[in-house]
């Protein structure tokens, strides 16, 4: 099986890639490069190593931002899935957080901390945390009470019946929710870059939009993407590595 | 005679809000036999035994287990559920050893007396299975030999034997008989069978429904020692099997 799902991704790859070439060579607009002018300029500016100091800078906030976010988001998640006080307290602030249009605060960041990381490292974790916090929340409140009683039937403590059953039963959903927290951050991390200051791939696109080098801005665009899926990957391998009963499906009776 | 109660009840109630589900329900079980708790669905079998096991607070009423009035789970008692409440993501072994586990039982020896009970309920060779994996019955058995690896000196059984199949069930029945016999633990059991009842019970409790107290106190002596292939056969078995479908037909009716 993993044989024909790996055939199917790269299956899917090539469409995508060869639908963007021949639309790049119709073309649908002069701004839209094909997609092998855009591998090309992915090349040129990985070999001049544009490409890697770029990244050294987009990391910073995007690691950072993201890094606390997981840690952050997870920990107020649980948080606020066992205790009522917590939900009722916390909640409202990650629905909102969620809903409002980033663009919106990104003036009053840049006023309260400056156009430094802090400012960028703050967008990454407003896009990452809140579906962090509410998947987790959801989670940890949804688990089923038959299990916690089973838990306490059999003497668990309270940190027993957390660590060895509530966790596991919600790490699925946490888990989707970090996977979506993880895109969010990466989105946040380039608008951060073309919002607050144009620095590390935000200042590729930016730059070579300016002077028409449409081949680079894409190859810029295609590779932040590239990099968020093969993260995302990451991630799934981690959860099929730390909780194996995810993969064989749940019993529901 | 009448041996000492490992467990009491006095003047049990239940209320969940409106729902009014045991009403001042005392009762003894007397240690080292097997109690059944026989009654329609609904009228609160669950109730009383989730209250015995301390997962539950009566509204009025105390519970005793070997003297001590009960405040919450102890490891003086045993729950099998009558939903099984298995965690999915772990392995038959891992289920079974779950209570030795929360006891600080060390890995090693957790497994081998997990080995030892799943061998028991005819599981063996499913070990490293997860429950998705079994039927309803194997899942069933799982539940139970939870329960038993746990070695308490109550054990609470909620239909433990509704899943399986008829063979089986029988041959359950049988074994539980020897249990009674040489272990010197008390059992409560909640069966819809009245067959079941009668043949392993020294003592069953026909409970009125909702709101439940004890119509009723049956204890079959006469057949016990005749051998287990000889009971159902005999004389007194078949009486009390109809007096008690008698009592129970009105409230079908
Ligand atoms: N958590 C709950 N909240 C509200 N009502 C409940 C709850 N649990 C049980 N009840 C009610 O209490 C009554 C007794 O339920 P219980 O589960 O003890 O019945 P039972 O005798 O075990 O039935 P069955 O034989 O079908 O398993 C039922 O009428 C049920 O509706
Ligand atoms: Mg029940």
């Amino acid at each position: 099986m993993p044989n024909r799902s790996l055939f199917l991704k790269i299956l899917s790859a090539v469409i995508l890639f060869g639908a963007w070439e021949i639309a790049g060579r119709i073309p649908v607009s002069y701004a839209f490069p094909t997609f092998l002018e855009a591998m090309g300029a992915l090349f040129r500016m990985a070999g001049d190593g544009t490409l890697w100091t770029a990244y050294a800078e987009t990391l910073q906030p995007l690691v950072v931002g993201v890094a606390i976010s997981a840690v952050l988001g997870i920990a107020i998640g649980l948080w606020v899935g066992l205790s009522n006080v917590f939900d009722w307290l916390f909640s409202p602030i990650f629905i909102v957080m969620q809903a409002a249009p980033l663009a919106a605060l990104i003036p009053l960041l840049v006023l309260a901390y400056g156009i430094g990381l802090t400012s960028k490292v703050l967008v990454v974790c407003i896009m990452a945390m809140p579906v962090i916090v509410l998947n987790t929340s959801s989670a940890v409140r949804n688990t089923p009470e038959s299990m916690k009683e089973m838990g306490r039937a059999f003497l668990a403590s309270e940190l027993a019946i957390i660590l060895k059953i509530i966790i596991p039963a919600a790490s699925p959903v946490i888990f989707a929710g970090l996977r979506l927290g993880v895109s969010a951050g990466f989105i946040g991390a380039i608008l951060a870059e073309l919002k607050i200051t144009p620095t590390g791939v935000g200042d590729i696109i930016t730059y070579s939009r300016s002077i028409a080098d449409y081949p680079s801005m894409y190859a810029a665009i295609f590779s932040i993407i590239l990099l968020a899926v093969l993260f995302l990957n990451v991630l799934e391998k981690t959860e099929t590595v730390l909780f194996k009963g995810n993969q064989r499906g749940y019993v529901s009776d | 005679m009448v041996p000492e109660s490992a467990v009491s009840t006095r003047n049990i109630s239940k209320n969940y809000g409106d729902v009014e589900a045991l009403r001042n329900l005392s009762l003894e079980f007397p240690r080292g036999q097997l109690t059944s708790l026989l009654g329609p669905s609904g009228c609160g079998k669950t109730t009383l035994l989730k209250i015995i096991a301390g997962l539950l607070q009566p509204s009025s009423g105390e519970v005793e287990v070997n003297g001590h009035t009960v405040t919450g789970p102890g490891p003086d008692r045993a729950f099998v559920f009558q939903d099984f409440a298995l965690l999915p993501w772990a392995s038959v072994i891992r289920n079974v050893a779950f209570g030795l586990e929360m006891r600080g039982v060390a890995k090693s020896e957790r497994e081998a007396i997990a080995e030892r009970y799943i061998r028991e309920v005819g599981l063996a060779g499913f070990e490293h299975a997860y429950p998705h994996e079994l039927s309803g019955g194997m899942r069933q058995r799982v539940g139970l030999a939870r329960a038993l690896s746990v070695d308490a000196q109550v054990l609470l059984m909620d239909e433990p034997f509704s899943a399986v199949d008829e063979q089986t069930r029988r041959k359950f029945q049988e074994d539980l008989l020897g249990l009674v016999q040489n272990e010197k633990k008390t059992f409560i059991f909640v069966t819809h069978s009245i067959e079941e009842a009668v043949y392993v019970s020294d003592q069953i409790a026909i409970l009125l429904p909702r709101p439940s107290r004890v119509s009723e106190i049956i204890r079959p002596s006469g057949f016990r020692d005749k051998g287990a292939d000889n009971i159902r056969r005999d004389p007194e078995y078949l009486d009390i099997v109809d007096q008690i479908w008698a009592s129970l037909r009105s409230y079908v009716e």
